[in-house]
């Protein structure tokens, strides 16, 4: 019983930074840009909520610090491929290596601006009490019931709107949604600023959130994830959202298997989540739910 | 019904033919001046990082300088870094011409190493003979890993972007596994010893002969592969039937399927090739510089071969010269801690300088698209539209 409920609460926590990401990535995909640079986003997130944590002395504007980080290296990712034609993958990669070098780089000089910092814990009124689930769901760091809004946002935003219409025409046959009128690269761009502001706040929810500090790389590789994550969830918000649970509960379990005495193949568990999500193409490929058209350039073409 | 009125113009001959010729002469002035400006803009940002530290730019120069070229040992390092990056794109090259973007060199190049050393270490026979085998084996270890992607998408349509994006982390995990086990690949050591999960150094006589003694100008031949293959990957890409199908392929890959181009063959082909590339550039690395695998082997040099490639936008012979860059900051890189800058700053100056080469061709296709649509909208003012289902009435 104690044991489900440590590795429960584990897989929680490791599963809020994931969704955050997840819930931008989702709507960014829909609209056909596959963007790789969510580790960079994520990154810079976690690095810059620190910061600004520490500058401003409070942890609402160390969040807001975070989002805006992953918004600029969103801005600077999408222009580069969406209204520049940049190859989105070079950039992208570009992208991961500038920031992972940036903040590692701004680690060792403005080390007086990096003093620990962390959100307070909120206990849900009543339910902390319950067994199993309260201790592991309903008593955590703040910061990720934000998830409770961002999750159905981002849903109602996609499936409700005529913005998230021509989000998802953009993802299916640009060609059509431009002829109609939409600007398809704008739709792109603008879904990748919010992916951008979703990533940044997931990373600033771990770093100022679980973690506390900014270690060096500390998102190590937790974007991919999140590609991961989308491919498996086959393109809709809840298969994303149960994706990224199963890959945080994976990361939990290689914590707390070992530490609860049994003896575990690691190496399974985190390659898990990419085997995964191409097992999930692999069966899903006839039904294909991926937009049409992603991780497709657009242009228009003058004849 | 009547047509809408439509404003006529007669067409502007001069004009055309300025359109046609100016930009191209104007371009090159344009080119220059942008590219100034763009380098210049990322060393300023470059220059500003600098400034947060106690070291000058020009210490930094220095220090990368002295790292990279100065020294024969420096800039014997230079080349052995920039031998397997150059490989590696030479690969990229290939798939990218035939319309595929591998972006899964630095899982291939992993797998790659990985087969090499089971080979080099359990393969009996003379030195040269096993380094062959060596080098073989990593490319054939590279195909098969890239050929997981291409079964996936020429049998069941799984987009290769995606499925070789993944094959990365899973290659990393393999790997993982395979030097974690006693009867795999992990290090034999003497009872007593703590045993890393790393697997044995490889025996000496299948390291790759170098050049040259250690204080002075030393390098490993494996450039000289590398060089080979540079030629041999432009000559087959420009002037064999091969490499006009794979152009073909990559310009329309429904022209092609109708011109009797057989897609799947050409195009798996072409993504195993560019895997058996990255395969051999992990070889050159095992038997070359680090003569064992372990975790973290690849050190983004499949990213950077990827980069690589796409700066050099398609040209084996351009290759050349960006992978020597990218092996100067590479080795200039371990210099830079001397002058007091964290070495991350090599990472920052590579990413800002990849996305400055990037930037003008950018902004120039954007104004040749938007001159190209402007010229299309006047000519289509110029012409009445067809007069559809006149002759029938």
């Amino acid at each position: 019983m104690n044991d489900v409920t440590t590795i429960l609460g584990s897989a929680i926590r490791l599963f809020g930074p994931l969704a955050f990401a997840g819930s931008g990535e989702y709507v960014a995909e829909r609209s056909g840009t596959l963007n790789i640079s969510i580790e960079a986003m994520m990154l810079a997130g976690a690095f810059f909520s620190i910061y600004g944590a520490n500058v401003t002395g409070s942890i609402v504007l160390g969040l807001v610090f975070g989002m805006v980080a992953g918004l600029v290296v969103a801005a600077i990712h999408a222009n580069f491929s969406h209204r520049l034609s940049a190859n989105t993958f070079v950039v992208g990669i570009a992208l991961n290596v500038f920031v992972l070098g940036i903040t590692s780089f701004l680690t060792e000089t403005e080390k007086n601006h990096l003093d620990p910092r962390q959100a307070k814990t909120l206990k849900i009124p009543f339910f902390h009490d319950l067994d199993i689930v309260g201790k592991s769901i309903f008593t955590n760091r703040w910061p990720i019931y934000l998830l409770v809004i961002v999750i159905p946002l981002s849903w109602w935003i996609v499936q409700r709107t005529r913005w998230g219409l021509e989000v998802r025409a953009s993802g299916e046959d640009p060609i059509a949604a431009d002829v109609t009128g939409i600007d398809v690269n704008k739709r792109r761009r603008q879904t990748m600023y919010y992916c951008g502001l979703m990533s940044g706040l997931g990373g600033a929810y771990y770093a100022l959130g679980e973690v506390g500090q900014f270690n060096t790389n500390m998102t190590a590789g937790r974007g991919f994830i999140v590609n991961a994550a989308v491919i498996f969830g086959g393109w809709t918000l809840f298969g994303t959202i149960g994706g990224c649970f199963l890959f945080g509960a994976a990361d939990a379990l290689r914590l707390a298997l070992p530490a609860l005495g049994y003896t575990i193949t690691p190496q399974v568990l985190i390659a898990a989540p990419y085997v995964l999500a191409l097992l999930a193409m692999l069966l899903f490929a006839k039904r294909a739910r991926k937009p049409a058209a992603l991780a497709q350039p657009f242009e228009r073409s003058s004849t | 019904m009547t047509a809408p009125e439509r404003r006529f113009r007669t067409p502007d001959i001069t004009s055309a033919l300025r359109g046609l010729f100016a930009p191209r002469a104007a371009s090159f002035g344009i080119n220059v001046v942008l590219y100034i400006a763009s380098f210049a803009v990322a060393l300023g940002i470059a220059a500003l990082l600098v400034s947060l530290t106690d070291a000058t730019p020009g210490q930094v120069i220095t220090e990368m300088y002295n790292g990279s070229l100065k020294y024969g040992s420096s800039f014997g390092q230079t080349i052995d870094e920039a031998t397997p990056i150059l490989i590696v794109a030479l690969g990229v090259v290939i798939a990218t011409r035939a319309g595929i973007i591998n972006i899964g060199t630095e899982g291939q190049l992993l797998m790659g190493a990985t087969v090499g050393t089971a080979i080099g270490l359990n393969v009996p026979g003379p030195g040269g003979l096993v380094l062959v085998f060596t080098i073989v084996g990593a490319a054939i270890g590279g195909a098969l890993w890239a050929g997981v992607a291409a079964a996936l998408r020429f049998t069941r349509g799984v987009d290769i972007v995606i499925s070789t994006l993944l094959l990365n982390f899973v290659a990393n995990q393999v790997l993982s596994f395979l030097v974690n086990r006693e009867s795999l690949l992990r290090e034999t050591t003497k009872a007593g010893q703590i045993s890393v999960p790393q697997s044995d150094q490889l025996p000496e006589r299948v390291w790759m002969p170098r050049i040259g003694e250690y204080p002075n100008l030393n390098f490993q031949v494996g450039v000289f592969l590398a060089i080979a293959l540079v030629v041999l990957v432009a000559v087959f890409l420009t002037r064999s039937r091969w490499g006009f199908r794979i152009k073909m392929l990559g310009l329309n890959e429904v022209a092609a399927r109708r011109a009797g181009v057989r897609v799947a063959a050409l195009g798996g082909g072409a993504l195993l090739l560019s895997g058996a590339f990255a395969g051999a550039a992990g070889g050159t690395m095992l038997t070359g510089t680090v003569f064992r695998v372990q975790p973290g082997f690849s050190n983004d040099v499949g990213f950077d071969g990827l980069l690589v490639a796409l700066i050099a936008r398609g040209s084996p012979m351009a290759t050349v010269p960006v992978a020597f860059f990218f092996g100067m900051l590479r080795s200039g890189g371990g210099f830079l801690a001397s002058a007091g800058v964290p070495s991350y700053f090599v990472g920052i100056v590579k990413a800002l300088l990849v996305l400055a080469a990037l930037f003008p061709p950018l902004l120039l296709g954007v104004a040749r698209r938007r001159r190209e649509l402007r010229q299309a909208r006047a000519a289509a003012r110029a012409t009445p539209p067809p007069a559809l289902g006149v002759e029938a009435a």
